[in-house]
């Protein structure tokens, strides 16, 4: 049984691994918590002419009890700070990337590809609504933007998800690992459209790609 | 001491109560009868939010299909009893708007803060009661704003309970005009009413404690209810001044958030979650409280580590400040604040696991008492716990960028206010009904109700976990729409199925509140065996509470205590000795 998307992104292994980590370290805690409390429940229920121990608490025990958590979450937070880093920081972005752009408005995307020169704002710049095509195995850097309301900019395969800011522009980055057809969606509340504000992804391989791009420059 | 003279000075109308009917029930200045009508308004939104949230697991579980009795809705929301998408939106943004604004804080803080902050320190009243009253009808105004915006053109607000712009800034892009200025107009009442209960809820607690009750002699529920009222006073302020940005933006041409004019869209999500994030606390805190005290009452035992516990509150309350970046790790903020927020974000795992240690070791070594206070009780510790430690995959910033905005967030959401606050309430629902009322709700039909709420409620919300790391966006109205989710559909369904059984539940509960009001059993005056105040005077107490002002002489803990024969210690039972020990002024003067 997997419940997770396959992941098909250079960095998608990185945040599943991220996400078993903790889930294992949060499965213990909670069958120990969970345990203990219905044990506790069973060992101690109440019976006539029995009295509770008295006590009002122990020193060492609150220490243990907040010390072992502290050095768990900060431990969590240093194993995720990297991954975070590398998806979100432009400064850490692949400098070997091919560069799109994408428009969002309700309730449609609009990629604009560089053509064959590869470079975004020169004459054979062309534009195709719901479809974003890319090579597998080459860093691709998308520049969003949105006309009208915040739209998230989210694929579930490749484990990335960027909120579309109206007037900001902000960089997504991300490199396929396999060749196919997957789904992009809107993944922030738009308007009636939201549902189906959908595009298709599609993973060439590098000559397919190649031949595509001239083809429709 | 002016205080306490102030105090008996009242005290001698406490013994014939000669108001009027209208001053007695409906225009009622007395706490008691305030938290009593505040229970009865947030019952009665509980079942709204509770009806909008069937429509939309409707919608989801089952796309397309006209709703069983569809036809009483408009053809403007669901022609033939069919969901439109438009509809869908207003419905997400309701319930979520009802349950956390007109259902969970105020019965966490209009009904319980209301009626224990008095009775439990020993006070004849609030400390201004008048603008008690003008709190409560401040909140129903503004419930029935809200109820309103449903009978507006266009709708009520479909922008999600959190607003955002330019969605909610510009009426073309949502399709609704009034209906969010109407939600905008609701909740600016609803940020007065809340600020005047706080102002009140401090003052009292501040200096209206009885003789020998000092803040650490306080229970958890009134730690928690103060620091919740501090909260609500300086963050609710935020809240409504940017609802007024965001109303001039959408009426008088203002681009506070919109970008055309140099606006800011994220600027709304800073404001909006600089207060939102202590809201979550405002939605806990009081029911951390209040559990503390009916876990030790059903533990018969001391809370353990009580100081730890106040301070666990205030830290919690604290780090509530700088946390709510972590609702915008993919906002577009700059991503270095995403490493700041996150690591915020997990220190507040370390108060939070002091609380769940501390109720455990309350419960280690008890003579736990199963009466239903209780077993709602245990069941806040159990999911409480889920919802905590769901926290933590979102609180890692990476993990996040996958299940941000998924099901697993809907997930995490509703453990913490469902599974922690509502159990929570349940549980104080029955603890103090019998004050409140006097008379016993009926235990059996309590643990029915218990048991059927536990089962379906974890039948609902644990599979949403499961969608949400398979990638199921929320606020979907149609799923089948994308490939990858279509396979969840069986899921969506057994959701759905079990939250109609869930909602059936409810029925023992709503049966049993009201038939105990009339056949209930007489309650008795400490019906619980407990230690507090408010159990030393009849049930129901009379208006002004206490004929004579009580000494305390011990926190209000002292469960099974060595010192005497039975299994509780009253904090107004002098024992040998306490007669001269016991501080004879207000402390804090």
């Amino acid at each position: 049984m997997n419940w997770l998307p396959p992941a098909l992104s250079t960095y998608a292994a990185d945040i599943d691994r991220i996400f078993y980590v903790i889930l294992v370290i949060t499965g213990i805690i909670f069958v120990a918590v969970e345990v203990t409390l219905i044990v506790f429940m069973i060992k101690y229920r109440g019976r006539e002419g029995r009295k509770a121990y008295y006590i009002e608490g122990n020193t060492k025990a609150e220490v243990i009890w907040t010390v072992t958590p502290a050095i768990i979450v900060l431990a969590l937070a240093f194993a995720s700070q990297d991954v975070w880093s590398r998806l979100k920081n432009p400064d850490r972005f692949p400098s070997d990337a091919l560069t799109f752009s994408v428009e969002a408005k309700q309730f449609e995307w609009n990629f604009t590809y560089p053509g064959i020169d590869g470079v975004l704002g020169n004459g054979d710049d062309f534009t195709i609504r719901n479809q974003l095509h890319l090579p597998v195995g080459q860093p691709v850097v998308v520049h969003t933007s949105s006309i009208d309301v915040i739209h998230s900019f989210f694929i579930p395969v490749f484990r990335i998800k960027q909120d579309i800011v109206p007037g900001m522009v902000i960089p997504v980055w991300f490199e396929a690992t396999e060749t196919g057809e997957f789904e992009l969606a809107c993944a922030e509340l738009c308007g009636l459209g939201h549902y189906r504000m959908r595009a298709r992804v599609f993973v060439h391989s590098q000559e397919d790609f190649a031949s595509w791009m001239a083809e429709q420059s | 001491m002016a205080t306490v003279e102030a105090v008996a000075g009242q005290m001698a109308h406490a013994h014939h109560d000669d108001r009027s009917f209208l001053r007695r029930y409906i225009f009622s200045t007395d706490h008691k009868m305030i938290g009593i009508q505040f229970l009865f308004a947030c019952l009665f939104f509980l079942l709204v939010g509770g009806l909008l949230a069937m429509l939309i697991r409707w919608q989801v579980a089952f796309p397309g299909k006209p709703l069983p009795f569809g036809g009483i809705f408009p053809e403007t929301m669901a022609p033939n009893g069919i969901i439109l998408p438009e509809f869908y939106n207003a419905l997400v943004t309701m319930h979520g708007t009802f349950m956390i604004f007109f259902a969970i804080m105020p019965l966490l803080v209009g009904v319980y803060a209301n009626y224990l902050i008095p009775l439990k320190l020993g006070a004849p009243d609030m400390a201004f009661p008048r603008l008690n009253m003008m709190s409560f009808w401040l909140f129903v105004s503004s419930g029935i704003i809200m109820l309103a915006s449903f009978f507006v053109e266009g709708g009520p607000s479909a922008a999600g309970w959190t607003v955002y712009a330019p969605l909610s800034a510009v009426p073309e892009y949502s399709g609704v005009s009034a209906g969010q200025q109407l939600w905008i107009v609701s909740i600016v009442f609803f940020a007065a009413s809340s600020l005047l209960g706080s102002v009140n809820y401090i003052t009292t607690v501040i200096n209206m404690r009885a003789p020998g009750m000092t803040l650490f002699r306080m229970p958890l529920s009134i730690w928690s209810l103060f620091i919740t009222a501090i909260l609500a006073l300086l963050a609710v302020p935020i809240l409504a001044g940017a609802l007024v940005m965001l109303l001039f933006d959408q009426t008088i041409g203002t681009t506070f958030f919109l970008p055309e004019h140099g606006g800011q869209p994220l600027l709304w999500q800073h404001l909006f979650w600089f207060f939102g994030h202590p809201e979550v606390y405002i939605l806990i805190l009081p029911a951390m409280g209040m559990v503390s005290d009916i876990i030790a009452n059903g533990s018969r035992k001391p809370i353990f580590g009580y100081h730890s516990m106040v301070f666990a509150i205030a830290g919690i309350a604290f780090l509530g400040w700088i946390v709510w970046g972590h609702h915008m790790f993919q906002s577009g903020m700059n991503p270095l604040l995403g490493t700041s927020f996150m690591v915020s974000t997990m220190a507040i795992a370390v108060p939070t696991a002091i609380k769940v240690c501390n109720w455990l070791a309350t419960m280690w070594r008890g003579n736990i008492q199963f009466h239903t206070p209780m077993l709602n009780a245990t069941a806040f510790v159990a999911m409480f716990t889920v919802g905590g430690l769901s926290g933590i995959f979102m609180a890692s910033n990476s993990l996040d960028i996958f299940i941000h905005d998924t099901y697993f967030i809907v997930a995490h959401i509703h453990y913490v206010l469902f599974g922690g606050s509502l159990f929570a309430i349940f549980a104080a629902i029955y603890f103090w009904y019998p004050k409140m009322f006097g008379r016993m709700m009926n235990e059996t039909w309590g643990k029915v109700h218990f048991a059927l709420t536990f089962v379906f409620y974890n039948l609902v919300f644990f599979p949403m976990h499961i969608i949400g790391i398979g990638g199921h966006m929320r606020r979907i109205y149609d799923p089948t729409q994308y490939t990858f989710m279509q396979p969840m559909q069986p899921m969506n369904r057994f959701i759905t199925i079990s939250a109609f059984l869930l909602f059936v539940s409810q029925i023992p509960f709503v049966i049993n509140f009201f038939w105990s009001l009339f056949k209930g059993k007489k309650a008795e005056i400490n019906p619980w065996r407990d230690n507090g105040l408010e159990w030393t005077v009849p049930s129901p107490p009379a208006h002004g509470n206490f004929e004579i002002t009580p000494t305390v002489y011990r926190g209000p803990y002292e469960f099974s205590s060595p010192e005497v024969d039975e299994d509780f210690l009253p904090q107004t039972t002098p024992l040998n000795g306490d007669r001269r020990t016991a501080p004879e002024q207000v402390p804090g003067d």
